[in-house]
């Protein structure tokens, strides 16, 4: 059971804002995911490898080296608010 | 010509039977003409397909042309395209022009391949029927009070149509093999890493693999052999040689056995798509396959496990749109604390589905939930892999249903979200094991398509792409099209 408190605990941590009409549908439907899943305790996996990878392989690492170049023009493009190159936030510190 | 297939067409280009640019015409004017009722594409990129398809027919006269150049193909609208708008089919990438071109379309653009536009899909592929895009429902062409399925819709809908000559796709638990089979064409989910994943917007990185919709396997032999194999920018990519499907398809076909899990025919699914299914392996026997009867002990499983992997590792992934650098951003937002900020960002830029899996996933991984969910749903997901390991020891196949039904009316199951999940019940364990998979149409029921999968072993693309096209020379469903667009 997912309760309407564990949802505001949740949007907080996953910085997600929902509205408070949305705050009951989202613990219905989230319990019922959590039930859903929650057929996985039943099994028993004594012993089981939890699976990394599908294939079972490591990751492949590349050389050291420099690869990219400065493109902040083209990406700040994208940007909602960019001033003198530096990209607009709230205020964090006083 | 747009019931040609792209095998047909690449021929008509070679013997110059057509130019490309009148083959791009074609299927523009296609899109202008039907797009409006069925919402395929998000973005239609008419002028740089005429350029590029100018561009091809001079490469053709030169004489350096591919098997692709020319080819008109749309492109799933997570790719991301330079210059080119790549939405994700979300409000929160609404405004993002791509600054650069993921791999699979760097490939294609390589082969000399045009690009029509950027197709619908649900939002950041989570979705099962199209209805979560931020850009409405695409409709499925055999009955447009239905989804085409997800979240590759706009993608199937698109080739179903003959809008296109075939798409490219993404599959994290069935999202290119489930609308192939509710639009009836044909879409192949290569082995993990097969295909690289660059510039591929992530959802759930150990399961996202880019693969094709198209009417037949020969396409998606010809198609996947431009993309398939090794790229530096992918470490997660296979560095294994990729061998030419479209040449190996025509090797006999012979001495094959194909697995038929009981698992997969059980109380879910419609009795009719049961019994095409049935009919469409007695169609194999008759090609010469041997069948045999398995069970996969953990199958049932395989729902459960993915949807505490899957929101996992979405709620990591997505926790990258923040709206700082790029993305949606909240009028007032700048105003606000920096929680507040992210939190206006990310609730106004997300849709009701993608909110969920975020927050599913930030449970599962919340502290003392992590070992009871996330480590426990990897080592089911082992459990079913091993399954599959055994069954490929005595089959070189595994078939059964793609869907449980065929494609559902729009706004039937939005209010129950374990009922959309349950879409993906047979397609999913293929990405918890990192199976090559395909579905290709096998028949009719109530006047819909139905979809066979059939299932690999790591890597043996060549293959189940082989089997399917034999199939595919004996049977005509995938050359079947919706009456308005035939």
């Amino acid at each position: 059971m997912i309760t309407e408190e564990d949802i505001r605990r949740l949007c907080r941590l996953a910085r997600v804002e929902i509205t408070a009409g949305e705050i009951a549908d989202a613990s219905a439907k989230l319990s019922s995911i959590v039930a859903m899943v929650d057929q996985l305790q039943a099994v028993d996996t004594k012993g089981v490898a939890p699976m990394a990878h599908p294939l079972d392989r490591a990751q492949r690492l590349r050389d050291d080296r420099v690869t990219e170049t400065d493109r902040h023009e083209l990406y700040q493009r994208n940007a909602p608010l960019v001033e003198r190159d530096l990209y607009l936030v709230p205020k964090v510190i006083e | 010509m747009h019931d040609r297939t792209l095998t047909e067409l690449a021929a008509d280009l070679a013997t110059k039977r057509v130019s490309a640019v009148e083959l791009t015409k074609h299927f523009l004017a296609r899109i202008e003409r039907f797009d409006d009722a069925l919402n395929c594409f998000v973005t239609v990129t008419a002028d740089e397909a005429l350029k590029q398809a100018k561009a091809a027919d001079e490469r053709r006269a030169r004489g350096d042309a591919t098997p692709l150049t020319g080819i008109p193909l749309a492109h799933k609208d997570i790719f991301c395209t330079a210059g080119v708008k790549t939405t994700c089919g979300s409000k929160m990438l609404d405004n993002f022009v791509a600054p650069y071109d993921a791999t699979v379309i760097e490939r294609f653009a390589d082969a000399g391949a045009v690009m029509l536009g950027k197709t619908n899909m649900d939002e950041f592929a989570m979705g099962s029927s199209n209805e979560t895009s931020y850009y409405g429902p695409v409709r499925n062409p055999w009955d447009h009070a239905l989804v085409p399925g997800g979240s590759s819709g706009g993608s199937a809908a698109a080739v179903a149509a003959r809008i296109a000559t075939a798409a490219t796709g993404t599959d994290t638990g069935g999202s290119i093999r489930q609308p192939a089979a509710l639009s009836g064409i044909t879409g192949i989910k290569p082995t993990y890493g097969r295909v690289s994943r660059y510039g591929m917007i992530a959802f759930a990185s150990s399961l996202d693999q880019a693969g094709v919709l198209t009417q037949t396997a020969a396409d998606a032999a010809l198609l996947l052999e431009a993309i398939a194999g090794v790229d530096e920018r992918d470490s997660t990519s296979l560095d294994e040689p990729v061998p030419r499907y479209s040449k190996t398809i025509d090797e006999p076909w012979e001495g094959v056995t194909i697995g038929v899990p009981e698992n997969f025919f059980d109380t879910g699914l419609d009795a009719d798509v049961a019994s095409t299914i049935h009919a469409a392996l007695k169609e194999y026997e008759k090609l010469g396959a041997k069948l045999k009867n398995l069970k996969l002990d953990y199958i049932h499983l395989s729902v459960p496990a993915y949807y505490v992997v899957a929101p996992a590792e979405a709620s990591s992934n997505l926790s990258r749109f923040d709206g700082v650098r790029f993305g949606h951003r909240a009028d007032d937002a700048i105003a606000n604390d920096l929680t507040t900020f992210y939190m206006r960002n990310r609730g106004e830029g997300f849709g009701a589905e993608v909110k969920r899996r975020i927050l599913t996933g930030t449970y599962v991984l919340s502290a003392g939930y992590f070992d009871a969910y996330y480590l426990q749903a990897q080592k089911v997901r082992k459990l079913i892999s091993d399954d599959f390991a055994r069954a490929f020891r005595e089959v070189d196949l595994v078939a059964g249903p793609t869907s449980p039904s065929p494609a559902f009316g729009i706004g039937h199951k939005t209010s129950d979200p374990i009922e959309m999940y349950l879409n993906d019940i047979y397609t999913i364990g293929a990405n918890l094991a990192g199976l090559p998979a395909m579905s290709l149409p096998c028949g009719f029921v109530r006047g819909l398509p139905v979809g066979l999968q059939l299932i690999a072993p790591p890597l043996a693309e060549g293959p189940l792409l082989k089997a399917a096209h034999h199939y595919q020379r004996g049977t005509d469903w995938h050359r079947r099209v919706p009456e308005t667009y035939a």
